[in-house]
């Protein structure tokens, strides 16, 4: 069934962020102030190679690295109302929309994008803290229930990375309300019988936990990221004292039983393609760097081929793929007929 | 009387006729009759005024005025046979939500809702109606039963929000609250929520995602408090007025977003000044929402609820 009435049509990604490389080469770890040169944070995604800290990466860049060879098709999300409730404080609301679209080259803070990680076609959805907080509105919850739905039509498990501070007040109650939107989203891929996987990054608060991000099968957590309702400030306030260290940190709630595992960022596409292929009864997961799909019947891009003649993945596709040409997507071949099968869905898409 | 703050020029009015009637008791002498009418009709005309067009800020206090009628106050009067239910099965019962068997008329429902609590004493026991997980998951359980048993549930919002305590994050507040709001949107049976006083973000939305969904004439729903909403982009918390202009967070505007279904219209001067007749007011709304939705199969009622909540935010608000 069609919950959104706005057909979603795939488009081919460019692989590079429209974010400019920082003038600033070098970047100081906030948590042991190590100075980190660029290239060197980028190549171990963003996280201290000194300490382990995790640092904010945007949705471009973990899906760059998370599926292979760095080929992804994004989906595209149907466009909610501008400013529905004439929002002002200091600044008029599109004015703020404005200069985050301008700063992230992003239209809002959620990226949805299909492909392939280690060979398992997967959705994947990510909320970018650099845009306004991450915040959740329309578009969010619009992004989320797009994702739901093309996994629902392509039988395909969700993995949703959240980040964000709650959700966003110039939206008011609308914002509010994609608590129960996004709901039902999850509620589509359960009815559907397909794995919804989320990873909480740091931070992860407000009606965003309190949502979509405490209902995965199963929940995996960056290292020490917040993840909490009520931010600890909040609770300071109420109950007049310090809280304890690591509060709300996802060991702590890893200790809490509110999730599964916690998982450096350089392991995580390994134990998603795992968890994934087992919840999905497929074969065990080819390891190591793979290049992308190749342009065939398992190919994400093929879809977006399908549906728009203007694009043509398989020309545009990044330097990444050339130069493991020589890679068959095995897996498309080699899985039982009975598994969701990665050879149908990239042709079922119009 | 309780007066609020910009209801000072009123409790000077009605204070002086007051203290007229009271000085012509102890002096039979006195004939104050006639100016203590006048200032009667002076009070009248004031109270008019001020609740012509109150401002969104305005209403906020009025929604948590403490003499307003509470969840205990309707389940008392509106339903015959309550049977409260306790517990969470898990760690506690949370006083903060109350919930239990009821019948509407001859029709038995389950009804939940969070209590503020009416005294000091109450007020702590109830934890001024901030849920604690074990309050929502209560709430997951009755709603649950009542799918069981095929019984409409009837939720009665009114909490500050969520409380933002310890315990409350270290047992799962945004789980519970999540598991809550999913359970609004599985149940095959008529989910009705009239808002009565403050619907505060999250530990609202966990109870009142609804099939229908009605508004006293002056609460307020929304997505943060005022005061929490200045305070993050005003970075000023006495900026509560502004904010509550700006959230749209009335029940007229919310209805014309197309969040609410309708609006249950309070007494002159607010539900504080006319307790019976707001109490009966929502218990006529109750039995017309429900006689809305009466006969409609489970699934219907599933797939509706979330259509509507789906199609929400295609409406929006002009400047
Ligand atoms: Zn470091």
């Amino acid at each position: 069934m069609n919950w959104i009435t706005n057909y979603v049509r795939p488009t081919i990604n460019s692989l590079f962020s429209r974010r400019e490389v920082p003038e600033n080469l070098w970047t100081k770890c906030p948590e042991c102030g190590t100075m980190l040169f660029h290239r060197e944070l980028k190549d171990n995604l963003n996280v201290c190679t000194a300490c382990d800290h995790h640092m904010a990466i945007t949705p471009r860049e973990r899906f760059a690295k998370l599926f292979d060879g760095g080929l992804f098709a994004e989906v595209k999300v149907p466009e909610p109302l501008a400013d529905p409730l004439q929002f002002r404080d200091q600044k008029k609301y599109p004015e703020r929309m404005r200069a985050a679209q301008k700063a992230t080259g992003e239209k809002d803070a959620m990226l949805v994008a299909e492909g392939e990680l280690a060979r398992t076609p997967i959705v994947a959805v990510a909320q970018d803290f650099s845009f306004m907080g991450g915040s959740m509105g329309m578009y969010v919850g619009n992004a989320i229930l797009a994702a739901a739905e093309r996994a629902v039509k392509m039988k395909r498990p969700l993995v949703l990375f959240s980040a964000a501070g709650g959700a966003r007040m110039q939206e008011g109650i609308l914002s509010l309300m994609q608590m129960p939107r996004t709901t039902v989203a999850v509620q589509m891929l359960r009815e559907a019988g397909l794995p919804y996987i989320v990873v909480l990054t740091h931070p992860t608060t407000g009606g965003v936990t309190a949502s979509y991000a405490m209902l995965g099968d199963v929940h995996i957590a960056e290292p020490n990221a917040l993840i909490c309702f009520a931010g600890p400030r909040v609770i300071e306030q109420t109950i007049r004292e310090k809280l304890p260290e690591g509060f709300q940190r996802a060991e702590y709630l890893l200790d809490h039983g509110m999730l599964d595992r916690v998982t450096h960022r350089r392991d995580m596409r390994d134990e998603l393609a795992t968890v994934l292929r087992m919840l999905m009864k497929l074969p065990p997961a080819v390891r190591g760097d793979l290049p992308a799909p190749e342009a065939g019947a398992a190919s994400p891009a093929d879809a977006a081929a399908k549906d728009s003649a203007a694009a043509k993945p398989a020309e545009t596709k990044p330097a990444a793929t050339a130069k493991g040409g020589d890679t068959k997507p095995a897996d498309a071949k080699s899985a039982p007929a009975k598994a969701p099968d990665a050879k149908g869905s990239g042709t079922k898409a119009t | 009387m309780n007066y609020l703050d910009f209801e000072k020029p009123l409790s000077e009015i009605e204070g002086k006729a007051e203290e007229l009637r009271a000085m012509a008791r102890s002096n039979k002498e006195m004939d104050i009759e006639k100016e203590a009418v006048a200032l009667d009709a002076k009070a009248a005309v004031l109270l008019r005024d001020l609740y012509k067009d109150l401002s969104p800020w305005r209403k906020c206090l009025v929604a948590r005025h403490p003499d307003r009628p509470h969840c205990r106050d309707y389940i008392e009067a509106l339903f015959t046979e309550y049977t409260p239910l306790a517990g969470d099965r898990n760690f506690a019962d949370d006083h903060a939500v109350m919930g239990g068997l009821a019948r509407l008329g001859d029709q038995p429902v389950m009804v939940i809702g969070h209590e503020k609590g009416s005294d000091t004493k109450s007020r702590i026991e109830r934890n001024f109606g901030m849920a604690r997980p074990e309050g929502y998951r209560k709430a997951i359980r009755l709603m649950d039963m009542a799918h069981r048993f095929g019984l409409p549930v009837i939720t009665l919002v009114d909490t500050p929000g969520a409380y933002p305590g310890k315990g409350a994050e270290e047992r799962g507040q945004a789980e519970a609250i999540a598991r809550s709001t999913q359970k609004c949107l599985e149940i095959g049976v008529p989910l009705i929520s009239v808002i009565i006083g403050e619907g505060g973000s999250g530990g609202a939305v966990a109870f009142a995602t609804a099939n229908r969904v009605a508004m006293l004439e002056h609460s307020v729903y929304s997505v943060i408090s005022p005061e929490g909403c200045a305070s993050i982009l005003w970075k000023d918390a006495e900026k509560m007025r502004e904010a509550a202009e700006a959230l749209r967070l009335t029940a007229q505007d919310l209805q014309k977003l197309g969040v609410i279904d309708r609006i249950i219209a309070e007494p002159l001067g607010g539900a504080q000044r006319g307790r019976t007749e707001t109490v009966a007011a929502v218990g006529k709304a109750l039995e017309t929402m429900l006689a809305e939705l009466a006969g409609k199969a489970p699934e219907a009622l599933v797939k509706d609820r979330r259509q509507k909540y789906i199609a929400m935010g295609s409406r929006g608000l002009a400047a």
